[in-house]
């Protein structure tokens, strides 16, 4: 099928165009998490390619997306730059002064409907999107992407069970599980294992899935039973600082900004 | 006073389509006629209060109008980031119901007090805090609000006591209402002691001290338009309420005060450190804590005595 080929290489030309613009941006403004955003790269691609297709912003019984993750905001505000909604100028205010486009996503914006930032409350008000969609009688979905460490949070795990027991089937829920954590590794600061067999005892449809195949991801996304039964969540497995070697899995990049010389390196790694 | 909220609120459902109703597993023998005449708009979210208000959250950006329901400190404090980062940041209208404000729930203790919810909830712009002071004013409050596009903390008390003398039930956004004249003295109450107040302005009338009583259920926004009427007018205002003296209604009175040309007084009677005592029912622990009906006409004596 060379129309499904295409669109898969389309996704991986979004995923680069959205590292590459990450990397732009958090250099420009000397600004950090820059490995956390790249981690998300393919899946915010995917999302956005299946799941957020809608042409305007605004539109009425749109599907929802939060960036539960909010310190990841860049590769948010990458996709929201190539659908067009918001302008170059824009992007490149990142982080200056009077911007709309802080580290953190706010509305106010368009295309985010759900500021973020405290992590541990973006499931929360996704879960809350999704029964009102249900009350509506709408189609529509909620997709709420957070990282491994937000599951450290007590809050996700009510939400959790909240959404099982109303069999929310319209939220789907992503977990980024790159593994790390400011301060360190997930498993040395607050053993994680086992993520999906813990969503599922929680009464939550998992999907284990590699967090840099769109092809997978645009699959799940798009084939997910959102009408009826449990809500999903995605295990996305994920490489902290995705396509820059000398990122890949440090703890450093979590919070530092990157110099000139390393800069010019990433570039070069993530269009090879 | 809860149980007619509620049912003014049941009222409104029938209404308008948009008004839920969660609760923190809290509310039994109040919520059920609610649930009745609407199951699909009921939910019990079970004992996770900030679980609660992020979806009340959502459920406002869809459109609806979410009231949610817990004691008041669980509802206010348990979740307080979450309505900062939810309703209030994103001008949503979410409803937060705490019911039990002050030592309503006496026997119960600390953790079930709420002393500083008030405080708390009006130092978030935008976020409207409104305490009635008996189920009747509490209806007017519900219908004259509900609909309002920015978030609102109800702080309901749980009983269902006569209503304050010459209330009749009036309220109004950013208005204070006055239900007794006075001459040089006011006492200002907040809830459940507006009644008190009045019964202390009774008392103090047999000393000759003609006090006049202020209802002060429109915390934020303030009544600041009659308070610098007032503050000019008056040589003395007391406040009264179960709640810290900081951040409630007596810190609104200090405010207007120090930011209006005038010499008013204040004596601010509520609770001024960690309640001594853990337990006891209401009055006890109003007059134990020093701001019971006796407190009210003892400062305002004796404050009459040195301005003769």
């Amino acid at each position: 099928m060379p129309g499904r080929k295409n669109e898969v290489r389309r996704i991986q030309v979004t995923g680069y165009q959205i590292r590459k613009i990450i990397l732009e941006q958090s250099f420009r403004a000397q600004v950090g998490h820059i490995g956390s955003a790249l981690s998300i790269a393919d899946i915010v691609a995917a999302i956005y390619s299946s799941v957020l297709t809608q042409r305007r912003p605004g539109e009425k019984d749109r599907h929802r997306f939060i960036l539960s993750k909010g310190h990841a905001a860049l590769a948010l505000y990458a996709a929201l730059y190539l659908k067009g909604w918001i302008q170059k100028k824009e992007l490149d205010s990142f982080c200056s002064d009077g911007t709309r486009l802080g580290v953190h996503p706010e509305i106010g914006l368009r295309g985010v409907d759900f500021s973020t930032g405290s992590l541990g409350h973006g499931l929360a008000m996704g879960a809350g999107a999704a029964l009102g969609a249900r009350l509506g009688h709408s189609k529509r979905k909620v997709v709420v992407l957070m990282s491994d460490a937000e599951c450290n949070e007590g809050s996700t795990w009510e939400t959790a069970m909240f959404a099982a027991h109303h069999k929310l089937a319209n939220l789907v829920g992503i977990v980024d599980l790159n593994g790390q954590q400011a301060f360190g590794y997930t498993k040395d600061v607050l053993n994680l294992q086992g993520m999906a067999a813990r969503w599922k005892q929680f009464g939550w449809e998992t999907h284990s899935v590699d967090g840099h195949d769109q092809k997978a991801l645009t699959k799940i996304l798009r084939s997910v039973k959102t009408n009826f039964g449990k809500p999903h969540l995605l295990v996305a497995k994920t490489t902290f600082g995705k396509g820059v070697s000398f990122m890949e899995n440090q703890i450093k990049w979590h919070y530092w900004p990157i110099n000139q010389i390393e800069y010019k390196q990433a570039l070069k790694e993530i269009r090879d | 006073m809860r149980g007619a909220f509620v049912e003014e609120l049941t009222r409104l459902a029938a209404y308008d389509k948009r008004v839920v109703v969660l609760t923190g597993d809290l509310g039994y023998t109040v919520l059920e006629k609610f649930h009745d005449l609407f199951p699909s708009r009921f939910y019990n979210v079970g004992v996770a209060e900030q679980n609660m208000v992020g979806v009340a959250t959502g459920l406002a950006e869809a459109g609806y109008i979410p009231f949610v329901y817990s004691i008041a400190t669980f509802a206010s404090l348990r979740a307080y980031e979450f309505i900062r980062n939810g309703p209030v940041w994103h001008h949503l209208p979410v409803r937060i119901v705490g019911t039990g404000g002050g030592f309503e729930y006496g026997k119960e203790g600390l953790s079930h007090y709420a002393l500083e919810d008030i405080g708390m909830m009006r130092m978030q712009p935008h976020l409207m805090v409104l305490s009635p002071a008996d189920w009747q004013q509490a209806q007017t409050m519900l219908w004259k609000t509900w609909h309002l596009p920015q978030p609102i903390y109800y702080r309901v008390s749980k009983y269902e006591t006569e209503p304050v003398p010459n209330l009749n039930g009036e309220f109004e956004v950013g208005r204070l209402q006055l239900i007794r004249e006075g001459e040089k003295v006011l006492v200002l109450a907040m809830g459940d002691l507006a009644r008190q107040a009045w019964y202390g302005a009774m008392k103090l009338k047999r000393e000759n001290i003609a006090a006049g009583v202020g209802v002060v259920a429109s915390v934020s926004p303030p009544p600041t338009k009659q308070l610098r009427e007032l503050v000019k007018q008056f040589r003395l205002i007391v406040t009264l309420e179960a709640h810290y003296t900081t951040g409630g209604i007596g810190s609104l009175v200090a405010e207007t005060i120090a930011e209006t040309p005038a010499r008013c007084r204040l004596i601010r009677l509520g609770l001024t450190r960690l309640p001594r005592i853990a337990i006891g029912n209401e009055e006890y622990m109003w007059h134990k804590h020093n701001f019971g009906v006796n407190d009210l006409v003892e400062v305002v004596t004796r404050w009459a005595k040195d301005a003769d």
